[in-house]
């Protein structure tokens, strides 16, 4: 609220543009405060977004080290990961990606039984995702590959699981503006909620290859 | 203080909460934020300095009885005597306490919140609920920290670097829930802070007062600033490694156990974010130190472009010289060259910000007030603390003194020399942040006890160990060569008591002026920053009109103005009719 109110003064002088001042002594009359190039919530989940890539990034850094370090990859005896669905999976994923993105462009086309009808095809992606996924790890514990099963088994469950875990956050979000969107919430044209909400789901969309390339494949 | 608030009110009535629980507790105004973050970490800092008098007792008198301390049960205490695994307890707390719950909640929770929005003319934070949640899942961590003391095992003991294996399986500390509430502690503060460093981000980067261009902001700022981006990007790699440090523990993975996975592998992730972590810490006091130095030398910082920069200079660097706090882990020597020649170049930048420092009061009119003194004393100690920093990034020097008490010596004088700055930071901002003036006698008093007790504490370190005393060590006495160091260890004790009890006056003096001193005006210490144009204590909103900048905030003494300061915010000229 405090905020709003900020932007609410700030907004009557936005004409004047910034002149270059120097640090020190008399600048030219100040000029007045532009609308930021980046809204806060766009920042903010930028911000959000640069945290989560250096929170996989150690990870993905400690699997490399691990793996790097071990002898034979897979281990000798331990099953083998499903490649190829999981490589249909990662299609199903990216598919997800595109109809986001055209949730977006029907959002700000101001189009709203397209866009809920495009978030409803990202969320249904996205569920079929995580079920596939699920239903290869229940095959894989069934097969003896679990947490503690040597660092084979660590590293894939720590990394691939703490994607999904995002992947599930995205996708409640997701629903929540798809609710939002069928309610009529961005018809006005105030649909940073949807960008936002587009943005993370492109993160984890775009985490999934490079996971899948290092985990399932090297 | 709240009548001040009260009559300013009128006009931003529509923002202010009403009833004690929205004001005091669940508070989403940045202010209120601040000084709960400072109390939380004024309140652990009693609880860390107990700690530290405990470690000195055993080290100074081994396996005596602590006096008053008979009732503690058993095993953590044997009728007041402090038994080993005790003690690795009190280290490992002690500093944990100290760095997450001290000095990170009063210098980038407590002064970060109360000084980003109304430095730079803004009302509130760009997210004031976030900020709010930020606070009190802080609080919850500090609750599971507190509450570690009190599960079967104790609290942590595997020091607070926390190497692996030691910490990766119970069973070779005897600390089971202890360490597991360590680690979970440690994991929902970094949410706490993901959200401050989220918040400060935007609104430095949105919310800057018409005017208040990047070059226009206070040092202080600019510090804040730089720690939060070290923040976010550092706290994420610790998370990553308690997540797995956790799955060891609980789960019995294998991720840090010699058993098919890599103990070392925690130190890399650990010192990657733990030698960025140390400029989380710094930073800010060097900030504050800047701007103290400046308001009381009536003269613009030295440098102030030098200033900036060396802090981006020292927050790149941060992240490429992790390894020199492993050179002794085996690793390959040509590594350990290049980690050594990259701490080496810290020095650079460091070297800028003392020198501008010095700068600063050269030639300066000096007012002697304690913020200035706490300040000086931060630089003292930093000069120290640096200069010992550099010994130990030589290799074939620190292969001798690792994990001695020379390593103890130099982060003291860094880290605990960071509550040189705090304290002026506290000093200084009293007036804004409770209205109310502090006693200058009293804060002299303190300044003089802290800063000779101090030194008196830590400088002897040095000797301890170069002559080879280590660290983490439950009783030196133990080792024949170490006996001839027993009386240097009853003098280091005994100061670092009286450096203790130096803290009195501090409390009594914060309590009493918070209560009965004189009123604050807005401006008393005739600074240039936008929060002196607000009223002391700023009410909800922080100024009645939108302040336009002008200039930048170290304008003293400027020729042909009457004052020796020149506020951000005065229009000069022909603009002045107009304005003020
Ligand atoms: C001139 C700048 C500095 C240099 C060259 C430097 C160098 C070093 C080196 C080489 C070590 C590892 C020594 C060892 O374990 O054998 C170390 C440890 C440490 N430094 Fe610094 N340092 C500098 C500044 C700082 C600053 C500014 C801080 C904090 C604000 C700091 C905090 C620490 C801490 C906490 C440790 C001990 C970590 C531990 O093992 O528990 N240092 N420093
Ligand atoms: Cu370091």
């Amino acid at each position: 609220m405090a905020r709003e109110a900020t932007a609410g003064i700030l907004r009557e002088d936005v004409a004047e543009a910034v002149s270059p001042v120097s640090a020190f002594g008399e600048g030219p009359p100040p000029p007045s405060r532009p609308e930021p190039v980046i809204s806060n919530a766009r920042l903010g989940l930028m911000m959000f977004i640069g945290a989560e890539v250096m929170f996989f990034a150690g990870l993905i850094g400690a699997f490399l080290v691990l793996r790097l370090s071990s002898e034979v990859w897979p281990p000798v005896g331990q099953p083998r990961l499903p490649v190829w669905i999981t490589g249909f999976n990662t299609l199903v994923l990216l598919a997800s990606g595109v109809a986001m993105h055209r949730a977006w462009l029907a959002a700000a086309a101001r189009e709203q039984v397209r866009l809920s009808g495009w978030l409803l095809v990202t969320a249904v992606l996205g569920a079929v995702f995580l079920t596939i996924q699920g239903y290869e790890w229940v095959r894989l514990i069934g097969f003896g590959l679990t947490m503690r099963s040597g660092l084979y088994g660590s590293t894939f469950y720590a990394l691939i699981g703490l994607h999904g875990l995002h992947v599930l956050g995205a996708l409640v979000w997701v629903g929540v503006v798809w609710r939002l969107a069928r309610r009529g919430r961005y018809a006005a044209g105030r649909t940073v909620g949807v960008e936002t909400c587009k943005m993370y789901w492109l993160f984890v969309v775009a985490l999934w290859p490079v996971l899948y390339g290092l985990v399932y494949l090297y | 203080m709240s009548e001040a608030a009260a009559s300013a009110h009128a006009d931003h009535g529509a923002h202010e909460p009403a009833g004690f629980w929205s004001h005091y507790v669940f508070s989403t105004d940045h202010k209120m934020i601040g000084r709960q973050f400072l109390f939380l970490g004024l309140f652990m800092l009693i609880i860390g300095g107990i700690l530290a008098m405990l470690i000195r007792w055993q080290l100074a008198w081994p396996e005596t009885e602590v006096p008053g301390l008979g009732w503690v049960p058993e095993p953590t205490m044997y009728e007041g005597i402090i038994p080993p695994s005790t003690y690795n307890m009190l280290f490992t707390m002690h500093a944990t306490i100290m760095i997450f719950f001290v000095v990170m909640p009063i210098m980038v929770g407590g002064f970060g919140n109360f000084l980003i929005p109304i430095m730079i003319g803004a009302k509130d934070m760009a997210f004031p609920l976030l900020n709010m949640l930020s606070f009190w899942v802080g609080a919850v961590a500090g609750v599971l920290m507190i509450a570690s003391f009190f599960v079967v095992g104790g609290a942590a003991s595997g020091g607070w670097t926390s190497y692996t294996p030691l910490t990766g399986a119970a069973v070779y500390t005897g600390v089971n829930w202890g360490i597991n509430l360590w680690v979970l502690s440690l994991f929902v503060l970094a949410f706490s802070s993901l959200m401050g460093s989220i918040n400060y981000i935007t609104t430095l980067i949105n919310m800057r007062a018409p005017g208040m261009t990047y070059f226009r902001l206070p040092l202080s700022i600019w510090s804040l600033f730089i720690t939060a981006i070290l923040l976010l990007l550092a706290l994420p790699v610790l998370t990553a490694a308690l997540g797995m440090l956790f799955f060891d523990r609980v789960f019995a993975t294998n991720f840090f156990l010699p058993a098919g996975g890599m103990p070392l592998l925690w130190q890399h992730l650990f010192w990657f974010f733990g030698h960025p972590e140390v400029y989380i810490l710094v930073l800010p006091a060097m900030g504050v130190t800047s701007d103290v130095l400046s308001v009381f030398s009536r003269k613009p910082i030295f440098g102030y472009r030098a200033m900036a920069y060396s802090m981006i200079a020292l927050a790149f660097l941060s992240w490429i010289v992790w390894g020199h706090h492993m050179f002794v882990s085996g690793m390959n020597p040509l590594l350990g060259t290049a980690f050594m020649l990259t701490t080496m170049v810290i020095a650079v930048p460091s070297a800028i910000k003392t020198f501008n420092w010095l700068g600063t009061l050269w030639g300066g009119s000096i007012r002697f007030t304690v913020p200035l003194l706490f300040a000086i004393g931060f630089v003292s100690n930093f000069v120290i603390g640096g200069l010992s920093g550099i010994f130990m990034a030589s290799t074939p020097v620190d292969i001798f003194i690792h994990d001695t008490y020379f390593i103890v010596a130099h982060f003291h004088y860094v880290v605990a020399g960071i509550i040189f700055a705090m304290f002026a930071a506290i000093y200084f901002w009293f007036p804004k942040m409770f209205g109310r003036m502090t006693s200058h006698t009293w804060g002299v008093v303190h300044f003089i006890g802290t800063y000779v007790f101090f030194n008196l504490t830590f400088f002897p370190m040095h000797f301890l160990g170069v002559g080879g005393h280590m660290r983490r060590i439950y009783n030196p006495m133990q080792y024949e060569y170490l006996e001839q160091f027993g009386d240097m260890n009853v003098f280091i004790t005994i100061s670092a008591f009286c450096l203790g009890l130096s803290q009195i006056p501090f409390v009594v003096n914060f309590i009493w002026s918070l209560f009965a001193g004189e009123k604050a005006p807005e401006n008393p210490w005739e600074a240039n920053t936008l929060e002196w144009s607000a009223p002391s204590p700023p009410p909800h909103g922080n100024f009645a009109t939108q302040p336009q900048v002008y200039r930048g905030p170290y304008e003293y003494s400027v020729p042909g103005v009457e004052e020796d300061w020149l506020p951000q915010d005065r229009p000069l000229g022909a603009a002045a009719a107009t304005g003020h």
